[in-house]
């Protein structure tokens, strides 16, 4: 089989997986990915994203289906010969070696010459901006250090994949936000295709072409993040990417596009039909905080209805309201500071207003 | 901007300085010491303990080994005589006259004997020559005794080794069991040189002993390794029973286990019969009291002393380097080499060094399992200590033992730091 540069690097071919026998932890799995993506595993913990990337790396065998790596199934190359670099969440570091043997190890395991293998490790040292700290041990480095590092270390035998699995969970938040961008740079200066696995919604959103999200051992959704954001698919995406607002109710007349529907305290809205049920089904439809609008006076929308300010939290960018929306008192909105059109002190009544194309019907959230 | 370096030049020089009048560093001592205080309390008990029971009486016994007090003691008047004689030659006559009436004395107080066999120790045969010198003296006491008067006592006297021994052995401290535990001697002209060959015995006796130990240290942790791999790494109810298994020997009884050995090793014992039923050997093989049984019952002993720092150690690494190294394209047995065996060092380091300690200072195991060859430097000193009574020369052995066991452990602590060593 020869491999177009159109073709995926990595199908993912009815996997499952499973660890006892009575529970599969990955549930027929397809996937492909695209040569030179930066694609993200995004998922509860629990979800199956790690056991994907295990199975990917070689570490765990799939229970059932194939994997193929340009074309090839790899079910049973050891993970010595698969060419995959892997960045794990301890980094992994070997302690008895310096940073820069740390570097040169997956060279000289090749059978590189040492000086070779040692000026290439120290770029890519250079690379990760750690030149300086070749001689040192990787003890005497911070975690962060210790993070680029390994990033070197699986980069330097320049594999055509290479795998992170939840490689900034252990760094604190600014030093993880800085890490992102690193790492999207080296991904883009590179063209090294990238599998990430995360928890964190954040990451996911800032650094990936394409984010598959994880629950149960299935994909729920897998899009660019700007639509897995703007148009989840289920109410898990919903929920687990950003805040939502889900107000559960009964779908009473439909459309291919549109669909309105009532909630149990009697209020109608009109929403998008996602799902595409008809009459008489129960939804959940999500509704994102900030596409809500407050105001004092009666605004231009498909979906306003009176409301009262219960409390609101100062974000300093952003304010955040907690509203009483007809006898539903879970109802957040979020008002960019310099968009404020009405008074949130608590107690207040005002008007919420939301376009029907920001609400989506979606499956009923079962949690 | 230029407020901020003012702002932290100010605080560091306010930080270490005095405030209430106390330096912070005398502050950080007081509040320290009560601490201190408690810690000490808590290791007191056992600190006094040790040192009476322990450190005090082996500081003592080793001080024997360089101590010298018989002619000192029982010959006060000859000391001095001895002390003022270079020692060439035949001795003058104002010593032979004063040791003729020391000699007398210490007959009558009974610690002539006591002064004949530490002289004995240099030259054999000069206790019977002091005491029977003593015994003809004493009828009608010598007065201003010669040479002549000792050699009418016995003619041996006329030799000048015996006189020399005599003058060897009244400093209060003496080099004579230090040498002799590494089979030297200072010979009639002070020199230091090597015994006669048929008396060397410790010199090869010391190689022996650290040869077995070391071989048995060796292959100990050959067969300690994979288990305690296997305990580090198996689920946890597997390494439970493993490590039931591994410490059961500790709820036994040594010279039990040892004795054990001695049913199990002999010529038509379980472990020969078994051989043979398998048809592996034609003959028994002599286990008992030879060198095989003695590796046998050391290795049995010391294998849980090797598993379990092995083990701690171990237990520590986590299986993740090994996965890195496979997933850099290392082949697991070159990730083995390169990334996991050199993380176990410590714990080689320290199963190692606890095995070959113990085993240098042995003393059951060779003397119930092994033959005469197989003795080791312990059996000597037990022998020397309990049997012959020599002390000087049983505590001048156990010195050298000590010795080799402290300079081991330095060059150990050297190599991995002080850190190396974790127990549990």
């Amino acid at each position: 089989m020869t491999a177009s540069a159109n073709d995926p690097l990595v199908r993912f071919v009815n996997v499952q997986k499973t660890y006892d026998g009575e529970n599969l932890v990955v549930k027929n799995l397809n996937l492909d990915i695209k040569r030179g993506e930066f694609l993200t595993l995004l998922g509860p913990s629990g979800s199956g994203k790690s056991t994907c990337l295990m199975m990917l790396a070689g570490f765990e065998t799939p229970t059932h289906g194939n994997i193929l790596l340009q074309g090839n199934a790899i079910n049973n190359v050891p993970p010595h010969k698969r060419d995959i670099g892997v960045v794990f969440q301890n980094y992994a570091l070997f302690p008895h070696m310096s940073v820069v043997e740390n570097v040169a190890f997956p060279l000289t395991v090749r059978k590189m010459n040492k000086t070779d293998a040692k000026a290439k490790a120290q770029r890519a040292l250079d690379m990760v901006q750690l030149g300086e700290f070749g001689e040192r041990r990787p003890g005497q480095l911070s975690g962060g250090q210790q993070q680029r590092v390994a990033l070197a270390r699986s980069l330097v035998f320049e594999p055509q994949l290479v795998l992170m699995d939840e490689p900034l969970g252990a760094l604190d938040k600014k030093l993880r936000e800085q890490m992102q961008i690193e790492i999207k740079h080296i991904h883009e200066s590179l063209g090294v295709t990238m599998v990430f696995v995360t928890h964190d919604q954040d990451e996911a959103l800032t650094m990936s072409d394409r984010v598959a999200v994880f629950n149960d051992g299935i994909i729920q959704q897998i899009d660019d993040p700007a639509t897995l954001y703007e148009c989840p698919q289920n109410s898990f995406v919903a929920n687990f990417i950003g805040e939502t607002n889900t107000l559960c109710g009964e779908i009473v007349s439909s459309d291919n596009q549109a669909c309105a529907v009532q909630l149990p305290n009697g209020v109608k809205i009109t929403a998008q039909n996602v799902a595409g049920h008809g009459a008489g089904v129960q939804t959940a439809v999500s509704l994102r905080p900030e596409r809500v609008q407050l105001n004092d006076v009666k605004p231009d929308f498909a979906n306003v209805f009176e409301a009262t300010v219960i409390e609101t939290i100062y974000h300093g960018n952003h304010v955040r309201v907690a509203l009483d929306v007809g006898g539903q008192k879970d109802f957040r909105a979020m008002v960019r500071a310099g968009n404020i059109h009405a008074d949130l002190n608590p107690g207040h009544k005002l008007y919420v207003g939301f376009s029907a194309d920001d609400c989506r019907a979606l499956d009923p959230a079962s949690a | 901007m230029d407020q901020a370096p003012a702002l932290t030049a100010s605080q560091s020089d306010v930080l270490p300085q005095e405030e209430n009048g106390l330096p912070l560093k005398v502050k950080l001592r007081r509040a320290e010491r009560m601490k201190k205080i408690r810690a000490m309390a808590l290791i007191a008990p056992l600190f006094i303990f040790t040192l009476l029971i322990f450190a005090i009486p082996i500081g003592i016994m080793l001080v024997r080994s360089i101590d010298n007090p018989e002619v000192v003691s029982y010959l006060p008047n000859t000391k001095v005589e001895l002390d003022k004689w270079s020692g060439e030659g035949m001795p003058p006559q104002t010593l032979t006259a004063i040791f003729a009436t020391d000699l007398v004395q210490a007959y009558h107080d009974k610690t002539a004997a006591t002064v004949g066999k530490r002289l004995n120790y240099d030259v054999s045969g000069m206790r019977s020559l002091i005491m029977r010198t003593a015994r003809k003296f004493k009828s009608h006491v010598p007065v201003d005794a010669t040479l002549d008067t000792f050699v009418k006592a016995d003619k041996r006297w006329k030799q000048e080794k015996y006189w020399n021994a005599l003058k060897r052995a009244s400093g209060s401290l003496t080099p004579f069991y230090l040498l002799s535990a590494v089979d030297k001697k200072i010979d009639d002209k002070g020199d230091i040189v090597n015994v006669s060959e048929g008396q060397a015995i410790y010199v090869n006796i010391f190689w022996r002993t650290i040869w077995i130990a070391g071989v048995v240290t060796v292959i100990s942790l050959l067969l300690g390794f994979p288990i305690a791999y296997l305990l580090a790494n198996t689920s946890s109810k597997v390494s439970n029973t493993l490590m039931f298994c591994v410490l059961l020997p500790f709820w036994t009884s040594l010279l039990v286990r040892t004795s054990a050995w001695v049913v199990l090793l002999q010529k038509n014992g379980i472990v020969n019969s078994s051989l043979m039923n398998l048809g592996l050997i034609d003959e028994p093989l002599t286990l008992l009291f030879a060198r095989p049984g003695v590796y046998i019952g050391f290795i049995h002993l010391l294998l849980p002393f090797v598993i379990l720092p092995l083990y701690s150690v171990m237990k520590s690494i986590s299986p993740g380097y090994m996965r890195a190294a496979e997933s850099l394209g290392a082949h697991p047995a070159v990730a083995f080499v390169r990334v996991y065996l050199p993380q176990t060092l410590p714990g080689i380091g320290a199963g190692g060094v606890l095995a070959f300690i113990l085993a240098i200072g042995y003393y059951i195991t060779p003397a119930l399992i092994g033959g005469p060859q197989d003795q080791m430097l312990s059996y000597f000193i037990a022998n020397h200590a309990n049997s012959t009574l020599n002390w000087g020369l049983a505590s001048a052995l156990g010195m050298i033992l000590l010795g080799s066991t402290l300079i081991l452990f330095t060059i150990y602590n050297r190599l991995t730091g002080a850190s190396g060593v974790k127990m549990g």
